[in-house]
């Protein structure tokens, strides 16, 4: 008994580590695809699909420069930022339902831990005392400021609907399809992408390929990062697209998910499906970018309100369908 | 002897040590020894609390043959005072602690030394009264009490103002209490707690007390349209005072409105609540907004004391419609979140009140433009301050966020109340609360970057030294609670299981014994929180992480001048500032909310002038509530004084006409 | 009923809403109008479906007509007023954005309040039908009152009415007499507008109605 119950736990352990590692072994390549897409968009050739792994690669090794008043602070942060984000993607369920550790957070606790990244790279920013870090924080709060009450609205109106705010149960029901066809989800739907494309700093909020001053938020946060720090917070950038595909992929497509057996078939069933859904969300998301143009900075809250307001009504609509 | 009677022997001994300080004069030795004694005695409030709160002790009671003649006075000690006399003497201790090294820097310590134990005394007292009589007189002490703290600073013009301010809104507070026991009292005649709530009171007197309750309460706790006093007193007073003002006496506030609605008053209808979640979310909001616009660093902390203030009444209004509607286990969940909420939110203010205290200390500086790199003149302040602002802006894996987890799984909840008008209005008090969580973010990583982080915008900031090592001690201490609290919330869960056995009828299901200790409010199903899980993770993988980045790439560092994307200047103005920070806050929600009118008056290329920036904000509730109300009373009392200046024959014709009237109305009445 | 057959109406009929919702978010009168012109497809489906679920052959005629009508016929005039008028391609609004969005939400909150109880009993189809529908009209009228140009008033006026036939399908349809004179009473108006918005045209040179007050010589400072 004792020896299947250390099984039980070994495996449960097992596939939790494998999701902790994929979810950052594959980040880089799921960014690499989303420029290589958004350059052949642009009629452009673009870098290699593995590009990103490089250039993590070469400044990982290159000697990291340090402004001589940056604290603490400035030298913890990316490690702080990699490591909440990292921590709140291995909780997202990805290719199953129901690990090890997917208890010990919720969908508003993931929510937070990013908020927690987000703090800490708000203070990087400031840190060294220059005039673009002080901007790129200021804005990143504010930003945040407008995407967490939709946030928490899309949070209520999943929850209305399945009960639960736990990511494995939530995933595990809809996976079921006896949800059925819901104006409150698709609105959700919306709303989430608004979000995710506000927090991840992509086109219309934020240019992820810009320095122009003007224009910039989370470049203009990292400007004096150099070397393994700056590699460090590329990488967690990596990792929120990834979580944030997750996230997409586990509240509104959840099926091909390994559920409660955990077959060899199944599994890898579960991954192969979490891996086309990446891809999938990895070329729609540069199309939509080249078709917009990045926004004014004071367009965002009406840009974000839109998104509250989608959430909104997700949650308005799921009480009167409520009595059927 | 009843536990109670500790209490009263605690509040005696806080008592004492107040006449002691009188005596004791403005000698050196006083400062260490009123301290050291109120940090005894309220470590033995403490333990008492702990004992009775965990020991799960039956409510202990006490008559004293003092007060109204025929009536005594009534003390007793049940959960819920338990456990606020905890979150109080806490606090208190704490702040006698920070005070035996910060008040050396007191330039006046007769005015100050004298009344910090009365006033912690004060609080005591309210905790313990259990009649309405009792009650009020401890409540006003408290208040005179806290007064004469306020205005200890005394020279300073705005510190009279404060005080000014504060008498009188303490003064209204006081009168709408009075007047919500006068109802409740009124059928029974009963003036014991006991007593009312045995009595039965009509629907319409009850909500009436309720809803004075809510204005008598909240304006000691800081309700918006309530809290203007609040950001003007609680700065005004000596740092370890604030952070008691600020962490602790709002409390009491909120204790008195528990035990009057939820204890006292007892019969609800749930529009209570929809009002109660109603103003706490507009204060969440209101008050986080005002605290994200201020510079002073003291002022700044006071508004975010409003902000979480909403957050304990949201949680409170919840439990209020869940009670209503019978929904026992929800009412408990939002109950012990607001719970959860005052013991978070007293030690993390605390805590950033010393910060504030040792930075004051330290420069002579509370306003943020001025300041600035004090982290590396101030390293162990800097650690503590960053932990309580984590805590504040309710980051995981820290004490704040399980309070707001909590508050959010209520809401959650509230899709099974009955009421239409509090199913739509709980899920925007949701997006209030999300809100007011985002921008107390942006709040404190505004406070913490332009304190410590960033390059000193003044010489004071630039020499700045640390602070001492009894004030450190108290920081560090209220900072491991921080952490404690935030990686292991099933015990405080637990812990207070009592309380809501007492106003919700059940309480939470146990959480001790959950596998790795983790945090389940309703079911496993549900939804659940691990905080260790999390700490854990975050601190393994971070370390790790390093030490793989550095064992297998480089970890060879160089430092550089700033490289500001090749323009670095070396005047500290060209940093973003305080005012700079919040501007694109201020910009979104302050417009329409705040009337903010920014002007720029940029002198044209070869002008030598310098240019000009103007901002106006207008605090809307002085623009809307106290401004016209100043404005009558002042037209009122123009308008009497004229009575001053009447002539002999007039002053008698006065006289007649009331005597007149009076017998003409005795004569009508009979 | 079969769920899903009721989740396709619910979805349709949200459709709607959402979209007049949509027509508030929007800053520019081409935008608006093709916002427009997708709600009166949508609205057309959604009575088309119900004509199926509720197997009443003449509510075609009524998604036939809504299509044809606000779906092709007026969207592609008010297109070509906007070119031949050259007017501003960017709306004017009295007030701005963001509180005309939570304005709207409001609504929508308000009108499934009060419908919500008092067609507790009845089908739930119809029930929601009521809410939406009366949202809808509200949002119409919101979207009349926050904004100065002509022609985005009219597309209010507009989605106002759209809202009415969805009320009208979820009441078991209303007579084809009744709808037909409807829609014929709307393209008067229609027309009228038309007409109105080339007049201001001619005579001030903008469609900025807040003109029309200061020729009153009502205009207030402020505006």
């Amino acid at each position: 008994m004792a020896l299947t119950v250390d099984t039980a736990l070994a495996v449960g352990l097992a596939l939790q580590l494998l999701q902790i590692t994929l979810v950052v072994a594959i980040a880089p390549l799921i960014m690499g695809l989303t420029r290589k897409v958004r350059a052949r968009l642009l009629r452009r050739r673009g870098p290699p699909l593995l590009q990103p792994y490089l250039d993590l690669w070469k400044l990982f090794h290159k000697e990291a420069v340090v402004a001589d008043n940056a604290s603490w602070v400035y030298r913890r942060a990316p490690y702080v930022i990699f490591a909440a984000t990292w921590v709140a993607a291995g909780l997202v369920p990805t290719y199953a339902t129901g690990l090890l550790f997917s208890w010990s957070a919720d969908l508003i606790a993931v929510v937070a831990l990013l908020g927690t990244a987000r703090f800490a790279l708000a203070l990087a920013g400031m840190d060294v005392g220059t005039a673009f870090g002080g901007l790129g924080s200021s804005r990143e709060m504010m930003i945040a400021s407008l995407a967490e009450p939709a946030m928490l609205l899309i949070a209520f109106a999943v929850a209305l609907i399945a009960g639960t705010t736990q990511l494995s149960a939530i995933a595990a029901l809809f996976a079921t399809g006896d949800v059925g066809v819901r104006v409150s989800l698709g609105l959700a739907l919306l709303a989430l992408i608004i979000v995710g494309i506000a927090e991840n700093a992509r086109i219309p909020v934020d240019n992820p390929a810009t320095h122009l001053e003007l224009t910039m938020v989370h470049e203009a946060m990292i400007l004096e990062y150099s070397g393994r720090h700056l590699a460090m917070i590329e990488a967690a950038a990596q990792v929120k697209l990834v979580l944030y595909f997750s996230l997409v992929a586990c509240l509104f497509a959840p099926f091909g998910m390994a559920a409660g057996d955990k077959s060899w078939a199944a599994l890898a069933l579960g991954l192969a499906t979490w891996l086309a859904k990446l891809l999938v969300f990895a070329v729609l998301l540069p199309i939509a970018e080249t078709t917009v143009a990045k926004m004014r900075v004071f367009r965002y809250p009406a840009f974000l309100g839109s998104a509250f307001a989608a959430a909104a009504l997700a949650v308005f609509l799921r009480f009167v369908s409520r009595g059927f | 002897m009843p536990e109670v009677a500790i209490g009263l022997w605690c509040i005696a001994g806080f008592l004492g040590i107040g006449v002691a300080a009188t005596i004791l004069g403005g000698r050196a030795i006083a400062t260490p020894l009123v301290y050291g004694a109120t940090l005894l005695v309220a470590l033995g409030a403490v333990l008492l609390a702990l004992t009775t709160l965990l020991g799960g002790a039956a409510p202990s009671t006490v008559v004293l043959p003092i007060g109204l003649p025929g009536i005594g006075a009534h003390f007793r000690l049940d959960a819920l005072s338990a456990f606020f006399m905890l979150v109080v003497n806490l606090g208190a201790a704490a702040a006698s602690l920070y005070g035996i090294g910060y008040g050396r820097h007191e330039h006046s310590p007769m005015r100050v030394l004298p009344f910090f134990g009365p006033f912690l005394a004060g609080m005591n007292l309210v905790l313990l009264a259990a009649d309405a009589f009792s009650f009020l007189l401890s409540w006003e002490f408290m208040s005179l009490a806290s007064w004469t703290l306020v205005v200890a600073h005394h020279r300073e013009p705005a510190n009279i103002r404060a005080g000014f301010i504060y008498l009188a809104m303490a003064s209204f507070g006081t009168l709408c209490l009075l007047l919500a026991f006068g109802l409740l009292a009124a059928p029974g005649g009963d003036f014991t707690f006991a007593g009312m709530r045995g009595a039965t009171v009509g629907g319409s007197a009850a909500a009436l007390a309720t809803l004075l309750a809510l204005v008598g309460a909240g304006s000691k706790a800081g309700l918006v349209p309530l809290h203007v006093w609040l950001p003007l007193a609680h700065p005004a007073a000596p740092s370890h005072v604030s952070a008691l003002l600020s962490g602790v006496m709002t409390k009491v506030g909120v204790y008195g409105f528990i035990r009057i609605v939820f204890d006292v008053v007892g019969d609800f209808s749930s529009w209570a609540g929809l009002v109660v979640v109603l103003a706490g979310g507009a204060t969440a909001v209101l008050g986080v907004l005002y605290a994200v616009m201020q510079r002073d660093l003291k002022r700044l902390l006071a508004y975010s004391t409003v902000e979480n203030i909403g957050i304990v009444f949201i949680g409170l209004g919840l439990a209020l419609a869940f009670r209503a509607n019978g929904q026992g286990p929800a009412a408990a969940l939002a109950l012990t979140a607001a719970l959860f909420h005052v013991f978070n939110h007293s030690v993390f203010k605390s805590l950033l009140f010393f910060g504030a205290g040792a930075v004051l200390t330290a420069t002579g500086e509370r306003d943020t433009e001025k300041l600035g790199g004090l982290i590396h003149r101030m390293p162990q302040t800097a650690v503590v301050f960053l932990i309580g602002c984590m805590s504040i802006a309710a980051l995981p894996p820290l004490n704040g966020f399980v309070s707001e987890w909590l508050t959010f799984q209520a809401i959650l909840l509230s899709p099974q109340l009955p009421q239409w008008g509090l199913k739509f209005a709980v899920p925007a008090v949701g997006a209030m609360l999300a809100l007011a969580a985002a921008l107390a973010g942006a709040c404190f990583v505004k406070a913490f970057g332009v304190v410590f982080l960033s390059r000193p915008r003044s010489p004071a900031a630039a020499q700045a030294t640390e602070v001492d090592g009894f004030a450190l001690t108290a920081m560090l201490t209220l900072a491991w609670i921080c952490i404690l609290a935030g990686t292991l919330p099933g015990l405080v869960v637990d812990a207070l299981a009592p309380v809501a056995r007492q106003l919700a009828f059940v309480a939470l299901p146990p959480q001790a014994g959950l596998p790795w200790l983790s945090l389940v409010p309703i079911a496993d199903s549900r939804s659940s929180y691990n905080g260790l899980v999390i700490f854990f993770f975050l601190v393994a993988s971070g370390t790790m992480t390093a030490a793989v980045v550095h064992r297998l790439a480089s970890r060879s560092t160089r430092k550089s001048p700033i490289w500001d994307c090749g323009y670095p200047l070396d005047s500290p103005v060209t940093q973003y500032s305080s005012s700079s920070f919040a501007q694109p806050i201020r910009r979104v929600f302050g417009t329409v909310l705040f009337g903010v009118h920014e002007t720029v008056d940029m002198p044209r290329p070869g002008e030598t002038r310098a240019g000009r920036f103007r901002m106006r904000v207008r605090d809307p509730a002085w623009r809307f509530v106290y401004g016209p109300l100043a404005r009558g009373v002042l037209r009122g009392a123009v308008r009497l004084n004229r009575l001053q200046f009447l002539t002999i024959r007039r002053y008698l014709a006065l006289v007649f006409a009331a005597l007149i009237v009076l017998m003409l109305v005795v004569a009508i009445w009979r | 009923m079969n769920a899903l057959w009721f989740d396709i109406a619910h979805l349709l009929a949200a459709g709607v809403l959402v979209l007049s919702l949509m027509l508030l978010y929007q800053d520019r009168i081409t935008a608006v109008i093709n916002v427009f012109a997708l709600q009166a497809v949508v609205l057309s489906l959604s009575v088309g479906w119900q004509s199926v679920v509720q197997g009443a052959p003449h509510l075609l005629a009524t998604a036939f007509i809504a299509l044809v009508a606000k779906g092709i016929v007026i969207p592609t005039a008010l297109h070509r007023i906007v070119r031949k008028l050259d007017v501003h391609r960017e709306v004017e609004r009295v007030v701005s954005g963001g509180p005309t969005m939570l304005a709207g939400l409001g609504l929508i909150a308000l009108s499934i309040l009060l419908v919500q109880p008092v067609v507790e009993t009845a089908d739930p189809v119809a029930r929601e039908d009521f809410a939406f529908a009366l949202a809808v009209v509200l949002l119409g009228l919101l979207l009349m009152i926050t904004r100065r140009n002509a022609v985005t008033q009219v597309v209010g006026f507009m989605s106002l009415e759209n809202g009415l036939v969805l009320a009208a399908t979820g009441a078991k349809g209303m007579p084809l007499v009744v709808e037909v004179s409807v829609a014929f009473s709307v393209l008067i108006a229609f027309i009228v507008f038309g007409v109105f918005v080339f007049r201001i045209r001619e005579r001030f040179d903008t469609v900025d109605v807040n003109v029309l007050d200061r020729f009153r010589g009502e205009r207030r400072e402020h505006l």
